[in-house]
């Protein structure tokens, strides 16, 4: 248990999607102009990333690893380097059910998500908790675990965002720099306030 | 003829289409600078005080004074005592410093006077590289994109040099500054619309690009090959008893007689300015007392956990409080009114955030023994959206009231 707090903690602050690996960007900065539609499109990539972490998880060690297909009679196939086409394959699959489902069952929370559910199809920081769960070889729980902290993480990252540029729009940028360049420079400057947690050991 | 006449008589020179249009920010400043501003607010509303973003300004400048001061006598004190202590080390001193020092005094710790000039001799260019670099960019800034030079530059020079070790060299200083005062403060438009503490963020980049000068043990005393830990990294090898067994006892760290930043050590010297600060209701007391609150629930609660292997996490509140720069980020850093929150309620958060930050910085994160800035820092980063859900509930609140 203490170890799953541990990798939640871990995938929040000190991995940040958005702030430390930098993945996820042209969501980020698009759709971080004002607060509400940022946290909406945080919570719809929350919901999302907690669900495609763990299927992909299952796909890869049921399907694609080498020996994985042991029990369908073909122990030394290694279908490995399908793992992108069929990670994005899943995200987009899900993400189309999701919408579906929301749509029929939900619809409030599916009026506020808008437009945002499909785009995330496309956003890599989703695509990027899936591959960073392969690449460090998580179980189960742990992949349900960090899906969650990962996309809460870019959650926290965009809603922090979106407060400051609201906050800028008092500011008085040169003209060069309006728009994506001022942008880019407070992103930069968030991700020196999240250096604070660089190191932590847990 | 006086003064006022004399820059009335220039004045028009400044002007639109007068021979020095282009200095009008310089010329603006000066006048400024020894008269209030006639211009008031000409539409309905009017503000009626005394008390500008200049004054404001000053007046916290003024408050760091005992800070600097002290700062400046214990610079040289510890240079002295480590002189005094390892007789063998004065042959290493070289440069400039040591001739000056040696043509106005000598090398006692016991005399107030050699340890003043010592610690002038460190803090005062370090503080005019500051002031002229910083300057420079804020002039350049205010002529180009014709703004007013404010006088929170003022401050964010002080606060930056204060917050630097005595043997950093003066490039780094230059950089740093340069870094706060544009990337943190200008691009965005001035004094007022950046997000960030300029000096800390100015800080926080010479700490990242430059990590050997600006942490560790050979940065803190101004004697070149003396080393010594910091009261915190003595803390985090070994708790309270590692620090007291180094020779600094509570009292010590209260008055400030360690080593640590120029202006930082002396939790009774910022004290004294900070209180003046709240009396005159320029540092907002709710984030004050937000830290303080967020620093000792969360070093209590660590005291509840306690461990076997992390000595931090038995260190008390009341040690937190006067060791490194926590006193000092409290007071001068948080209370920023541009980087802080706006709200009431707000402020009690933002502060809080703060003050748990910074300990639990501390205590376990082993990478940095010191979490003032970076809790600063990300505070800043979140007081926006603090302010954001605040306003939201007032708003919301206020809709149920009237239904």
């Amino acid at each position: 248990m203490e170890h799953l707090i541990s990798l939640f903690v871990r995938a929040v602050f000190i991995e940040n999607m958005a702030l430390a690996f930098f993945l996820g960007m042209c969501t980020f900065i698009a759709i971080s102009k004002k607060v509400e539609t940022a946290i909406g499109l945080g919570v719809a990539v929350v919901v999302v990333q907690t669900i495609t972490v763990p299927a992909n998880y299952l796909i890869f060690n049921l399907l694609l690893r080498e020996g994985a297909l042991g029990w369908a009679g073909f122990p030394d196939v290694d279908l490995s380097y399908l793992g992108l086409l069929s990670y994005i394959g899943v995200i987009a699959a899900i993400v189309q059910i999701l919408e579906m489902l929301l749509d029929k069952y939900v619809p409030s929370l599916y009026n506020a998500l808008g437009v945002f559910l499909p785009l995330i199809t496309v956003n890599c920081a989703i695509l990027g908790g899936t591959l960073f769960m392969v690449e460090r070889d998580y179980n189960m729980s742990e992949s349900v675990v960090y899906g969650l902290g990962s996309g809460f993480s870019w959650a926290l990252a965009i809603a922090l965002l979106a407060g400051i540029r609201e906050k800028l729009k008092y500011s008085d940028v040169p003209e060069g720099l309006q728009g994506l360049g001022i942008t880019f420079i407070t992103i930069g400057l968030m991700s020196l306030g999240f250096m604070s947690f660089s190191g932590v050991q847990l | 003829m006086g003064l006022r006449q004399y820059l009335d008589s220039i004045e028009h020179h400044f002007e639109k289409g007068g021979r020095y249009e282009k200095w009008y920010a310089l010329f603006e400043a000066a006048d400024t600078f020894f008269y209030r501003p006639g211009s008031v607010t000409r539409t309905t509303s009017h503000v009626r005080d005394g008390l500008d973003l200049k004054r404001m300004m000053i007046t916290v400048w003024l408050c760091t004074f005992p800070a600097m001061f002290f700062g400046m006598w214990n610079v040289g004190f510890q240079a002295n005592t480590a002189l005094a202590a390892n007789a063998e080390l004065m042959a290493l001193q070289e440069g400039w410093r040591i001739g000056l020092i040696q043509s106005m005094a000598g090398f006692d710790p016991g005399s107030v006077w050699d340890n003043f000039i010592h610690g002038a001799a460190y803090f005062l260019p370090i503080y005019l590289v500051t002031f002229v670099v910083g300057g420079f960019w804020e002039v350049l800034f205010a002529t180009i994109r014709r703004h007013e030079v404010n006088e929170g530059f003022f401050v964010t020079g002080v606060l930056f040099a204060l917050t630097l070790p005595p043997s950093i060299p003066l490039w780094q200083v230059a950089l740093g500054i340069s870094f706060g005062v544009v990337i943190g403060k200008e691009v965005f438009g001035g004094t007022g619309k950046n997000f960030l503490n300029p000096a800390l963020a100015g800080r926080a980049f010479l700490f990242f690009a430059y990590p050997a000068q600006l942490s560790g043990d050979a940065v803190w005393t101004s004697v070149d090959g003396y080393t010594s830990a910091t009261a915190l990294a003595n803390g985090a090898a070994g708790g309270v008893d590692a620090i007291v067994m180094a020779g600094v006892t509570w009292t010590d760290a209260f008055l400030g007689v360690m080593q640590g930043s120029m202006g930082e050590t002396s939790t009774l010297a910022i004290l004294i300015g900070g209180i003046a600060l709240l009396i005159m209701r320029i540092a907002a007391w709710r984030i004050v007392a937000g830290v303080m609150l967020g620093m000792i629930v969360i070093s209590l609660l660590f005291n509840a956990i306690g461990s076997d292997t992390n000595p931090m996490l038995a260190m008390p509140w009341y040690w937190h409080l006067v060791l490194g720069g926590f006193a000092f980020g409290m007071m001068f850093m948080a209370t920023d009114p541009v980087s802080a929150s706006m709200t009431n309620t707000g402020k009690w958060i933002f502060g809080a955030i703060i003050g748990g930050m910074a300990v639990m910085i501390r205590v376990v994160n082993p990478a940095f023994p010191e979490g003032m800035m970076l809790a600063i820092l990300f505070g800043n980063l979140c007081a926006p959206l603090i302010d954001h859900f605040v306003v939201q509930a007032n708003i919301k609140r206020r809709l149920a009231r009237n239904v």
